[in-house]
């Protein structure tokens, strides 16, 4: 069967929409049948999520190599406090509780790294507990500045930065 | 009930504000992604514990020195609305259609004026919403930046020190961020420029989709830029390329309609003048031409072409002919035929009172 939209390319997708009892018949190619877009049913399940759970599936192509890790380890990954298994996350590319970041852990990083290209956090703090990591930035940053100052023979501003790195220590180790 | 206020002045700020660029940029958003520290995420808690982070999140409302955004600002659960309501609430971008109609216990904390809209229990426990008219996504992370910290001061939220910020979808991890700016670029789509300026865009890290519509084919030529990155960049840096390129878009979009101009005036004045004749007098329209129509009257009140009209005849009549809407002011439901007649006449009655006013 000819797609009905194009009269070209035979048609693959079949459905049939019931409106108010109107019944209409359709039999779309793959390309008309995008071009639809919003009306085509199923079309919408192919979310993010899918495409995530592609990304995190990869384990499967190493699952079939007998010398590849066996994948039971990874089968058997649940997290301590929701509940969810690693698998149940791969499937639906959510995870269940904050804890589930750490129960996977190892796992996670190829994935954040095929996502974002990065696997580590260089955004906002939170101000009121974040305390710790907010010093340690900030102890990162003025020690740079102070290499700077130094390189620059700036010694009188390095030797300020200096105690303030470990006014800052100080305060980290208390 | 509260949900009155919202419908009687249909239109939020932002569809009616004057922002900077808006003869391209109609709107820029920002929306931040926060969990509650030691409460399994909406997908997975129970009933109860999806009804206490409600209870925590309007305790915390209730603290002093809130933002002056967020000044008579009210909550609303989903369960308290209709479908027709919710389905409002979706079309003028406040809610997901997912809190709408997947979640429990979700419902949406909106500032008076709406620049300010919070999903409580949707994929994440909270997600914070700026909305401003305009280029201005700035200002929009500004304002969500507030009032995350403003929150973060009464909830304590789940936080790693290598994951930052941790989401229900490892998508939005670390920064949960995503910010989004929605553009017309008409001249662009008549001249065939998008499908070489958008695989550039992506591959920045940046995704391009069509707004109403799916593909390449976007209705009415509106697109929203938006990061995909979370993890690993700072905030203002995920910004600024946004801005950025986004700023590209709008020199591009400029340069091609005057390029349209100088080349083809009387064409395209053609274009305009005959969207506007249908839009005033069709009987029936469906949304996809009505969408197409405004997207050509809109140029053409950018243009100097229309004068009569203001540039939020679109932003406007774009949400005003949503079904939910059409079927909010009609006060029953419409099939999709009877939409079609509605939304001709909704069009045609704006539009002369546009002209009477001016």
């Amino acid at each position: 069967m000819q797609c009905q939209e194009c009269g070209k390319r035979p048609a693959t997708l079949h459905y049939t929409k019931i409106i108010n009892g109107e019944k209409t018949e359709f039999h779309l190619c793959e390309v008309c049948a995008k071009g639809k877009g919003e009306q085509m049913p199923g079309v919408e399940s192919f979310s993010i999520h899918n495409l995530l759970s592609g990304l995190l599936n990869l384990d499967g192509q190493f699952a079939e190599d007998p010398n590849a890790r066996s994948s039971v380890a990874t089968q058997g990954l649940r997290c301590p406090t929701c509940g969810l298994t690693y698998s149940q996350f791969s499937k639906i590319g959510r995870f269940g509780c904050s804890d589930c970041y750490q129960a996977f852990s190892d796992r996670l990083d190829p994935l954040f790294r095929r996502v974002h290209g990065h696997t580590t956090h260089r955004g906002k703090v939170p101000e009121r507990t974040g305390g710790k990591l907010r010093i340690r930035r900030e102890i990162d940053e003025l020690k740079q500045e102070m290499s700077r100052r130094i390189e620059n023979e700036e010694f009188e501003e390095a030797a300020r930065l200096r105690d303030r790195i470990r006014d800052l220590q100080e305060k980290l180790d208390s | 009930m509260s949900y009155q206020r919202f419908n009687q002045h249909a239109l939020s700020e932002w569809m009616r504000g004057k922002g900077p660029r808006s003869d391209i940029v109609i709107s820029s958003r920002v929306r931040i992604a926060r969990n509650l520290s030691g409460l399994p995420f909406p997908m997975l808690a129970t009933s109860s514990q999806s009804a206490g982070i409600v209870r925590k999140v309007e305790e915390a409302l209730r603290h002093q020195n809130r933002p002056q955004v967020m000044e008579g600002a009210e909550l609303i659960r989903m369960d308290d609305l209709e479908d027709l309501e919710k389905r409002v609430l979706v079309e003028k971008h406040l809610i997901s259609p997912q809190l709408a109609e997947e979640s429990r216990h979700g419902a949406v904390v909106l500032s008076r004026n709406e620049a300010v809209s919070i999903m409580i229990n949707e994929e994440d426990h909270i997600r914070i919403q700026c909305l401003f008219p305009g280029f201005q996504p700035q200002e929009a992370w500004k304002m969500a930046d507030n009032l995350d910290d403003w929150f973060e001061r009464h909830l304590t939220y789940a936080f790693s020190e290598t994951k930052g910020y941790l989401t229900s979808c490892p998508t939005n991890a670390g920064t949960g961020i995503r910010a989004s700016v929605m553009v017309h670029l008409p001249a662009l789509a008549m001249t065939q420029q998008l499908n070489r300026l958008f695989p550039a865009i992506t591959q920045v890290g940046l995704a391009v989709r069509g707004i109403y519509g799916e593909g390449s084919e976007a209705l009415g030529n509106l697109y929203q830029v938006s990061n995909q990155v979370t993890l690993g960049q700072q905030e203002e840096e995920i910004i600024q390329k946004l801005a950025g390129v986004v700023r590209q878009m709008i020199q591009h979009e400029h340069g091609a309609r005057n390029r349209i101009q100088e080349s083809s005036l009387t064409k395209l004045e053609d274009r305009i003048y005959r969207s506007y004749g249908i839009l005033s007098n069709a009987r029936v329209i469906s949304s996809k031409e009505a969408m197409q129509r405004l997207s050509d009257v809109r140029l053409g009140v950018d243009m100097g072409l229309i004068p009569d009209l203001s540039a939020q005849v679109m932003n406007e009549l774009m949400i005003l002919t949503q079904p939910g809407f059409l079927q909010t002011r009609s006060k029953q439901r419409l099939d999709i035929e009877e939409r079609d007649i509605r939304r001709a006449g909704m069009i045609r009655e704006y539009l002369s009172m546009k002209r009477e006013s001016e």
